[in-house]
């Protein structure tokens, strides 16, 4: 069930409306803000250096604390996936497709990102 | 879909009444197990909310609130297939029709099992009743027992049993002076002996509370000073505001006597050894259940009926039940208490060794068998380090050495201990969830090399938490047997230790974590437990404000804000009041600051005050009028110096012989700002009566007549440990430098997050060994270990300060970089005059699902 409703999404793919959040200087480096898209609350996680994908989008709730808090977590590595670790019980999210190292239960939302001539877009659908 | 209608109807009922601790974990195991594959499940619960730990229920008075209490996910319930019914207490069992009869109809049932537990037995006693008749069991009761202490000052508990003394606890949390009255002519009868009992009674007494042997309560009349007036034989009395029975359980067996199920004489469903009752479609476990006449009242019985019968359902083969070792460990009122196997020596031919310390009221038996080659039980008050290892001499009968008293003799070492090598494979390591020696070997070579993998594949561990210790040295010890190099990297980006770090960083004169990692580690990212590591060893040594931007990434959460994050996602904001010394004027700032931003405001433990429910935006305009008041940022948030507590000493005090404040006020703006493996507490005291409780902190200090007393690695919190004495009337230059020696070298050679005083207990050589090195500088440190003091001190600086200079600093302050609104999912409520969290249960996040039949 859960299978069928999970899909991959990232930068690459096209959504139907680029939105744009924030300006490319409101983000902090290897660090997370959090932006207001009409009503969802989304953390911005700028990695210049990571060698991959520089920035990911992701639903700032977390489930487990039910607080607003995903955007002030640590970002890191663990086994080769970019995670973010909730800063109330420190459970690990991947910025890539949101889900929940420890839980596969907890699964966050992920948005599409891009940066665009110094300014933030989120994609939405 | 409708194969799945189709399945359903082929599932067969299973009711399980009761949700409580055993309850649950039949469930757990139930659906662990495959059970919904063959049956429906229904829970029936006669309290509000699912189940809950009810071992730890003393904590509830101390801080938990019921949803921490709660046991496993809530998500278990919402498994499909499973329906829970809280607050639904079942009237009746049909057996002719297999039905459960609620207030909101009936289910037919498959299968049954009751785990309803136990109820206090209060003894018929004239004049008992409200709030003199209180009882210790459930969530409600511990409700109506804080509500009835609310105006008292004293309580009494009726009953010196274990649960007895824990109700005891749970009124000294409550502020009242606290009394135990016990029939029998000692303390938990069941578990002491004479010895023991007086051991522990002298212990308790020392601790303010009063224990009243050989009474028994004939009557309650009201009373002249108190409310009520227990009145005992001989004319003799008590007084007290309340009174909690504690006298003992019963088996509630109701049900299973309203359908004529066999009960056993003494009360309790009796069962066979499958937990069969005399209905065959009947189980009964926990203490609901009588098995050859007993009534098992701890959780490992409990747990292990419960898995018996789950496996039984499964059409698995389940183990008989048959009987338990009733040995336990635990701290009541803080002392430590054991008793294991044949505590009174009552086997024929049995001899026992005994050890009574008078001056510290602490007390050791150990029975042996008339061989003297086998323990058979043993009695525990005052230090339960020798429990393990007693208890593994008799649940394996491991034959014991040539001196056995030598197992309960205090030694230099500690406790003896028993090698994890010299353990037999079918060694109990973890009682309550019955894994043993073999199941963790055979986890291991399964390939589990990992301590948490190993508990959540083995569930070791994860029940009371005792054998934790054992646990770990049996898991080390096996894949060093294979072997297996133990992995004591930091993480996967490090392959050094905290302190092998610590010493790159000195040596190579590291400042940023980059260079660490580009140097010494593997990846270009780090990780949640690297980058606070690393960015404190960056702190201690170099002491750079932690905003700066390479540094912002590597901080936790309350590092970065410089705050503590609170439940909700707010925050706390401590500002530091040195040695707890403040004036009107700054009193009254704080008070506007708090006035203005609606903030919760409580008195912390270290003399200061904590400001709550500030958002992450609110932060730089607190701090920046705080600063404007005079204040500097209290490093609340860190691992770091926090306060250092003081009395106000020989200024005021007619009993002071040194200035305590003052010499607070230099210890404070010395180390404020120091960062470390931990947090650091300090307190100085100016006499020997020691108000400021100095022996609780890893820096005490007390005054003498002649200068000060340092006292080194105590520790309060979850487990307390008395501060040790290090040096005797130091003058304040010395005692300065002793410190300074103490924090650096901790801060060198400890482990990530390991307090003062677990490493001063895991130090090679222990206190002499610190002397040496502190005192007479044995490794010649000394200097280096004050100059690199220094440099930390020359560059303090408030943080908050810092970061209000730099608006790039402050671009991380906003809850919505694009958005000026506050976070809209934050509510509040009013209590006692102030704005707290909107809680779980007023948000109705514990579901009720039912079902109407």
């Amino acid at each position: 069930m859960s299978q069928s409703n999970t899909q991959r999404i990232d930068s690459l793919e096209n959504p139907e409306a680029w939105q744009t959040v924030c300006e490319q200087q409101d983000l902090v480096s290897n660090s997370g803000v959090v932006v207001w898209l009409d009503g969802a609350q989304v953390a911005l996680f700028y990695l210049p250096g990571a060698g991959g994908r520089t920035l990911y989008a992701i639903d700032n709730h977390d489930p487990q604390s039910g607080a607003n808090v995903i955007g002030r977590g640590l970002v890191g590595s663990i086994k080769g996936d970019l995670v973010v670790a909730s800063p109330i019980y420190k459970q690990h999210f991947r910025l890539e497709d949101g889900s929940c190292l420890e839980y596969p239960q907890q699964r966050l939302r992920v948005w599409p990102v891009r940066l665009n001539s110094g300014v933030v877009e989120v994609g939405v659908a | 879909m409708n194969s799945n209608v189709a399945t359903l109807n082929k599932l067969q009922t299973l009711i399980v009444i009761g949700n409580g601790m055993v309850g649950h974990h039949c469930v757990e195991q139930l659906i662990e197990r495959g059970a919904l594959d063959h049956y429906r499940l229904h829970v029936f619960s006669e309290e509000p909310m699912r189940a809950y730990d009810r071992v730890h229920l003393s904590e509830y008075f101390s801080g938990r609130d019921a949803e921490s209490l709660a046991l496993g996910e809530a998500s278990l319930y919402q498994t499909p297939g499973v329906t829970l019914h809280l607050g639904a207490p079942v009237l009746e069992i049909d057996r002719a029709r297999r039905q459960v009869i609620t207030a909101q109809g009936c289910v037919s049932y498959d299968k049954l099992v009751l785990a309803t537990g136990s109820y206090p037995f209060v003894p018929p006693i004239e004049g008992a009743e409200g709030d003199s008749r209180l009882v210790y069991r459930t969530l409600e009761d511990l409700d109506a027992i804080r509500a009835a202490a609310s105006n008292a000052r004293r309580g009494v508990v009726v009953g010196g049993g274990l649960l007895g003394l824990e109700a005891a606890n749970a009124l000294k949390t409550l502020g009242l002076e606290a009394h135990v009255v016990e029939f029998a002519p000692r303390l938990m009868p069941v578990q002491l002996d004479e010895y023991g009992g007086l051991a522990l009674k002298a212990q308790i007494e020392r601790l303010g509370v009063g224990v009243h042997l050989s009474r028994g309560t004939q009557s309650i009349s009201a009373g002249e000073e108190y409310r009520y007036r227990m009145n005992f034989a001989n004319d003799e009395f008590l007084e007290t505001d309340l009174i909690v029975f504690s006298a003992g359980i019963r088996a509630q067996d109701a049900l299973a006597r309203q359908c004529s199920l066999e009960v056993g004489p003494r009360g309790g469903v009796v069962i066979d050894d499958q937990c069969q009752s005399s209905d065959p479609n009947i189980y009964a476990i926990g203490e609901c259940a009588a098995w050859n006449g007993s009534i098992f009242g701890l959780v490992a019985p409990g747990y292990q009926m419960a898995r018996g019968v789950a496996a039984l359902l499964c059409n698995e083969t389940a183990e008989p039940f048959m009987g338990a070792d009733m040995s336990t460990k635990l701290k009541l009122l803080g002392v430590d208490v054991g008793s294991i196997g044949d505590a009174h020596g009552s086997t024929p031919g049995s001899r026992s060794y005994q050890f009574i310390d008078e001056t510290t009221a602490s007390y050791r038996r150990l029975v042996v068998d008339a061989t003297g080659k086998h323990v058979l039980g043993a009695v525990l008050v005052g230090d339960n380090s020798y429990y393990d290892t007693l208890l593994q001499y008799m649940q394996n009968a491991i034959a014991l050495p040539a001196e056995p008293a030598s197992l309960i003799l205090p030694s230099s070492e500690g406790a003896p201990t028993l090698g994890p090598g010299a353990l037999p494979e079918a060694a109990t390591v973890c009682s309550c969830h019955n894994v043993t020696k073999g199941s963790i070997c055979s986890a291991i070579d399964g390939g589990c090399t990992d301590l948490g993998l190993l508990k959540s594949q083995t569930k070791a561990c994860t029940g009371c938490g005792g054998c934790a210790g054992l646990l770990k040295q049996v898991f080390e010890h096996e894949l060093i047997a294979r072997g297996v190099s133990v992995d004591k990297s930091l993480c996967e980006h490090f392959a050094y230790t905290r302190q092998e770090l610590y010493a790159l960083v000195r040596v190579e004169g590291v400042i940023t974590f980059e260079e660490l990692l580009a140097k010494h580690g593997r990846g270009h990212t780090g990780c949640d437990v690297c980058k606070p590591a690393v960015g404190s060893i960056l702190a201690s040594c170099w002491n750079q404000p932690i905003m700066d931007a390479s540094l912002v990434p590597l901080q936790d959460t309350n590092d970065t804000f410089m705050a503590n994050m609170q439940k909700n996602g707010t925050y706390s904001v401590v500002p530091r009041i040195p040695g707890g010394e403040i004036t009107a004027d700054k009193l009254i700032a704080i008070g506007v600051v708090a006035k203005k931003y609606d903030l919760y405001t409580k008195i912390t433990g270290g003399q200061r005050i904590d400001l709550f429910g500030a958002q992450l935006h609110e932060l730089p305009d607190i701090w920046a009028e705080l600063i404007e008041a005079g204040f500097e940022t209290g490093h609340a948030y860190g691992k770091s110096t926090r306060t250092v507590k003081s009395c106000v000493g020989s200024t005021w005090c007619r009993y002071g012989v040194q200035d305590s404040v003052q010499m607070a006020l230099t210890i404070e703006d010395r180390y404020k700002g120091l960062r470390s493996p931990h947090k650091l507490k300090f307190a100085v005291s100016g006499c020997t009566r020691e108000c400021a409780e100095a022996q609780s902190k890893d820096v005490g200090v007390i005054a003498t007549e002649k200068g000060w007393n340092l006292y080194i690695a105590g520790n309060g919190g979850m487990r307390p440990r008395h501060a040790e004495l290090f040096a005797t009337d130091l003058d304040d230059a010395t005692l300065i430098r002793y410190i300074d020696r103490f924090l650096m070298f901790y801060i060198r050679t400890a482990d990530k997050l390991q307090r003062t005083s677990v490493w001063r207990e895991s130090l090679e050589g222990g206190l002499d060994y610190l002397k040496d090195v502190i005192i007479n500088d044995s490794l010649g440190l000394g200097e280096e270990l004050e100059s690199q003091m220094q440099l930390v001190v020359n560059r303090y600086e408030c943080e908050w300060a810092n970061a209000l200079k730099d608006p790039e600093k402050l671009k991380r302050f906003r809850t919505f970089v694009n958005d000026k609104r506050p976070d809209p999912d934050i509510h509040f409520v009013q209590e006692r005059g102030q704005r707290r969290p909107i809680m779980a249960a007023e948000l109705n996040l514990i579901p009720v699902t039912e079902e109407i039949a």
